[in-house]
């Protein structure tokens, strides 16, 4: 077994420098890196280019890294629940690249995969094609979409093991299996860590090999965006 | 002037039919969930990586690892399942969803949907809906007839940036419910207490009229 456990956050994000290109799982504020992102806001670099399908909200998630004007430049799908966000945009302080949520899942895992690039319909006859190449089959115009890679992925499991097996926990699974994937160096954190050998090999979601660094993560806040509920009757 | 909201979402519920995995937008499609006809089943599909969704957990249940597409706390019923958003998308590219319902700011009588970009003003991203509406086989839009304004949103072409091209079959509003053919808008059915004439005025694009229009049956 290749131990995959690191002892402190600082050792987890050690190499990370200004400049650099970071995928960061989640969807919304839902399965977020919550320790790595402090982490990375409190390190002082700037210059980033994230990927990510959300950009937090002002005061949370990559919310802290825009406050601090850390990012450079967002590539994401959904970016509608961030106001400094939408400022530094329209501001032009902040380059974003918008791209279709699909898309961008196929493009990390792709990334991941060895697999340059892919053909698509989504996008097509819309901004998002613009100097990509078209290309029909079976009667249908495709776009060409390219694979995305990271100097860093920064993903979030509910479970993983020495080894860096991780399971996720409901839809916190979301972007983070593909994320995991595409980094070169995989940090992942975890609200449980337990030994190599507790988790069923068959209910691993990321197996290890996709994992560079992994820790036990603390204090979750684990933030609702649109708490929803009924009453009972 | 025409339905509500709920009206728009009871009318989209009769599309359903029984096996159907639907993926519901933000907002009016949302509520299409709770009118499902009796007899039935289907499952809902939220691209954020949920098969089998129920309704909004009872206060106090929710749980922030258990979301749907619009962020918004949910349930999971029997038989439900989890995945990656590259697994979801799978399932909406490779047209394993029978439905997709969504809302939008434009539709033109070709087809097209703007619902993404507003230049200079609102840029919240297209999230997940330019993937949906490029391979969904079964397109319905929700939305009102015209916008705040007051100006039709069923247009001869998309003013704003387009979400997709020539995808949208069906549009439910709150005065019409509209099938888009080579020619154009073709009216099917009036809302309750609604006039022809009151469509036609709301309507800038090609708006095709054949015989009797019936009224909504909901």
């Amino acid at each position: 077994m290749i131990n995959k456990e690191v002892s402190s956050i600082d050792e987890a994000i050690r190499g990370v420098e200004s400049n650099m290109t970071f995928m960061l799982g989640g969807f919304g504020l839902c399965g977020i890196p919550e320790n790595c992102i402090a982490a990375l806001s409190e390190s002082g670099i700037s210059g980033l280019t994230c990927i990510s399908n959300n950009a937090g909200v002002d005061d949370f998630g990559l919310g802290l890294l825009l406050q601090k004007r850390q990012i450079k430049k967002m590539i994401s799908s959904y970016v509608g629940e961030n106001a400094e966000f939408e400022r530094q945009m329209l501001s032009g302080e902040l380059e974003v690249d918008l791209i279709p949520q699909g898309s961008l899942a196929e493009r990390c895992r792709a990334g991941g995969a060895g697999i340059p690039a892919f053909f698509t319909p989504a996008g097509y006859g819309t901004e998002v094609a613009e100097g990509k190449e078209v290309r029909e089959f079976n009667g249908q115009p495709h776009i060409l979409e390219t694979a995305l890679e990271a100097d860093f992925a920064f993903v979030k499991a509910w479970k993983g093991d020495t080894a860096g097996n991780l399971i996720y926990k409901g839809t916190a699974r979301n972007f983070n299996p593909m994320m995991a994937m595409a980094g070169k160096i995989t940090v992942a954190e975890v609200e449980h860590l337990v030994p190599a050998g507790e988790l069923d090999p068959a209910s691993i979601h990321t197996p290890g090999i996709f994992v560079q660094r992994i820790f036990q993560g603390s204090n979750y806040e684990k933030r609702i965006e649109q708490r929803t509920v009924r009453t009972k009757e | 002037m025409g339905l509500d909201k709920i009206g728009i979402a009871k009318r989209i519920a009769k599309e359903l039919k029984d096996g159907y995995y639907v993926n519901l937008g933000i907002g009016i499609p949302t509520l299409v969930a709770n009118y499902i006809p009796e007899g039935i089943s289907v499952e809902f599909q939220s691209e954020n990586g949920v098969l089998g969704m129920g309704p909004f957990p009872f206060d106090g249940d929710e749980d922030a690892d258990l979301i749907n597409a619009g962020k918004q706390t949910i349930t999971t019923l029997e038989g439900a399942v989890f995945f990656d958003s590259a697994t979801s998308f799978s399932m909406i590219r490779g047209k394993h969803v029978q439905l997709t319902v969504l809302g939008a700011m434009e539709v033109s009588e070709n087809g097209d949907i703007a619902n993404w970009k507003i230049p200079g003003k609102m840029v919240k991203g297209m999230g997940g809906a330019m993937d949906l509406v490029a391979s969904a086989d079964n397109i319905i839009v929700a939305m009102m007839h015209t916008n705040k304004a007051g100006e039709s949103k069923l247009l001869k072409t998309c003013s704003l940036p387009l979400t997709g091209v020539g995808c949208v079959k069906k549009i439910v509003t709150n005065l019409a419910v509209i099938e888009v053919v080579s020619e154009g808008f073709k009216l099917i059915e009036r809302a309750p207490g609604i006039s022809v004439e009151e469509i036609q005025n709301a309507t800038e694009g090609h708006l095709i009229i054949e015989g009797v229009i019936p009224e909504m049956d909901i």
